[in-house]
């Protein structure tokens, strides 16, 4: 049975504890298992609260607990997410024992919803990476072949999942932190509309980028935990005040496997070419090819400015990062180092933040720094800024013709560990089909597209602002059509 | 690497850590400032389309003024707060030497 129920949908599992077929503590006992031991090998977890899930499991089941369709479900938490009394590092040594005095909107979210919290994931720090090796704790490995990443920057959730050491995750994505995760490790994985999911608790990296979301085995799984975690938050104050759009609802008429009349756009500027990897490019026409036998209808796009999301990105994220990491300051929580009574606050402050942060996240605060001062404010920041709307209006544009915009969702499958490590130009190339999406904060989903030499590969699927329920739609009847979740075709750990 | 750097020097990105409170060491800012000055290059690149004309985008979801009710709410507890900081006294947290900067 244990072996089973690590096997099963978070949907499957939710149905058989409410049904008296199994029990929350059980379903989440066989996951602390499977983490005891296969996560040696994966390291997908920072921390597993093995107290604090169980005790959530046996609220379940003692019936005066939370109900709802993933009550006892267990979920891996990407440790950028704070958790009241439960260890937040951010991956950093700058919030290393830090135990935050209260649960973001999400976390809460998930309590009241049953969802069992197993722990907190493995993530570069502060959301700074596309591999996971910017870690302070150590790099996560790909369940489908250890060698590789597991995508980043969220590669603990998406490994996790996975690795089925929990059914459901929660990630994030700046630009492209849970799509390219979830498509080099076979998974779905879904960035919602800006504002579309509470910030409220999420450690800031890039404040007007930041999104939280869900990745899963199954596109329903995905649409339900993003039922749970979606909606406005007046903690939030770019949350938006509108309903969560109806996720579930198009993941379960997607799968009928009927997309009649959909148009979809294919963008010419992230659909292939130098840079992409030929088996990326063959999965990602084997899947045009089968949303036409679906019913839909297929043509090119083109979003000239597309080609300048990358380096608007790599302005935009960095400034804002230096902006926001500045509270790190050794004063109110994390690391001070320095402080011998001698030394002045500026002193301690500077000793402490070159010691709690690693190599990326200092070389994004000097470049955000850069991009903001007086003189060089109005060419880069400025500019970058200029190029987001020239994107938003790409967008509008490709929008008035198709229903949504598919691309692969990463020009490569996952690369091995070590191999970008020195060259972050090579590691920023993997957002390239990730970024126009995170820029106009319009939604995507990755969905498992087939396998490249035994690797998986996405597809990215991006609709129009708070049309999320068309992402899951698509994604569903490709997932119907290839007949079972991708991640049952990895092998074994 | 097929992009021309756009010449940051060893002493801007010295001059940057230090208003960035960084106490990054010498090897630290040879390597940053090779891999900026190449960074900074491949970026630059949004100059080439940012004509005078376009408006910026701050923000994807525009909002103003986000108010919430006039009510009070619980706010965190003072105690839990200051057991997670690196240093606290008297219920307040305790910060290195401000005092004499200069001295």
């Amino acid at each position: 049975m244990s072996t089973e129920l690590t096997t099963m949908t978070g949907a499957e599992l939710g149905a058989a504890i409410a049904a008296g077929q199994t029990s929350a503590v059980e379903v989440t006992q066989a996951h602390l298992d499977r983490i005891a031991e296969v996560d040696g090998r994966v390291h997908a977890y920072l921390h597993v609260d093995t107290e604090g899930a169980l005790a959530a499991a046996r609220a379940v089941d003692s019936g005066d607990g939370p109900r709802g369709p993933l009550a006892g479900v267990p979920l891996a938490l990407k440790d950028v997410i704070v958790t009241r009394g439960v260890p937040t590092t951010v991956g950093s040594r700058i919030l290393e024992g830090w135990l935050p005095p209260y649960d973001a909107t999400v976390t809460a979210k998930l309590k009241a919803a049953g969802i069992v919290i197993l722990g907190k994931t493995n993530m570069d720090e502060f959301a700074m990476g596309s591999s996971t090796e910017n870690s302070a704790y150590g790099p996560t490995r790909n369940p489908w072949d250890l060698d590789r990443v597991p995508g980043g920057s969220s590669g603990g959730s998406s490994a996790a999942v996975a690795a089925y050491t929990a059914p459901l995750s929660i990630g994030t994505d700046t630009g492209g932190s849970i799509r390219q995760p979830a498509a080099v490790t076979g998974l779905v994985g879904h960035k919602p509309t800006y504002g579309g999911v509470s910030r409220y608790g999420l450690v800031a990296f890039s404040s007007s980028l930041d999104q939280a979301g869900p990745f899963a085995r199954t596109v329903l799984d995905t649409a339900l935990l993003h039922e749970v975690m979606g909606g406005h938050d007046p903690r939030d104050s770019t949350s938006i005040d509108a309903p969560v759009p109806p996720v579930v609802a198009a993941a379960r008429q997607g799968a009928t496997g009927d997309l009649t009349g959909l148009r979809v756009g294919v963008v010419k500027e992230i659909a292939g070419g130098p840079g992409y990897e030929p088996g990326v490019e063959a999965a990602t026409r084997d899947a045009l090819a089968r949303l036409e036998k679906l019913g839909a209808t297929v043509h090119e796009v083109s979003c000239p400015s597309f080609t300048y999301a990358l380096p608007a990105y790599y302005l935009i994220a960095p400034s804002e990062c230096s902006s926001n990491l500045a509270r790190f300051d050794a004063v109110r929580y994390g690391l001070r180092t320095g402080d011998d009574g001698v030394a002045s606050l500026e002193e301690v402050m500077s000793l402490t933040r070159q010691a709690g942060f690693g190599a990326e996240v200092k070389r994004r605060i000097i470049l955000g720094t850069y991009a903001l001062s007086s003189g060089y404010y109005d060419a880069y920041y400025g500019s970058a800024q200029k190029v987001r709307t020239l994107i938003g209006r790409d967008f509008a544009a490709a929008f008035a013709h198709a229903d949504v915009l598919v691309s692969p969702s990463t020009p490569t499958v996952a690369f091995r560990i070590g191999e970008r490590a020195d060259d972050p130009l090579a590691m920023y190339a993997a957002d390239l089909c990730t970024l126009p999406a995170s820029l106009a904060g319009i939604p995507a989903i990755s969905v498992p597209s087939g396998l490249s030499e035994g690797l998986p590969v996405g597809l990215q699927v991006m609709a129009p602002a708070l049309a999320d329920d068309r992402c899951y739609r698509v994604a569903a009847a490709l997932e119907a059509d290839h007949g079972h979740p991708l991640t049952q075709e990895a092998p074994s750990l | 690497m097929p992009e021309a750097g756009v010449g940051i020097t060893r002493d801007e990105v010295a001059h940057l850590a230090r208003l960035s409170r960084l106490a990054v060491t010498e090897e630290e800012l040879d390597v940053f400032a090779g891999q900026l000055d190449v960074i900074l290059g491949a970026v630059a690149r949004v100059q080439e389309v940012a004509a005078a004309d376009i408006p910026p985008t701050t923000h994807a979801v525009p909002l103003t003024n986000v108010l919430r009710p006039d009510v009070v709410t619980p706010c965190l507890d003072r105690d839990e707060v200051l057991a997670a900081a690196p240093a606290a006294e008297d219920g307040r947290f305790r910060v290195p030497r401000i005092l004499d900067e200069e001295a």
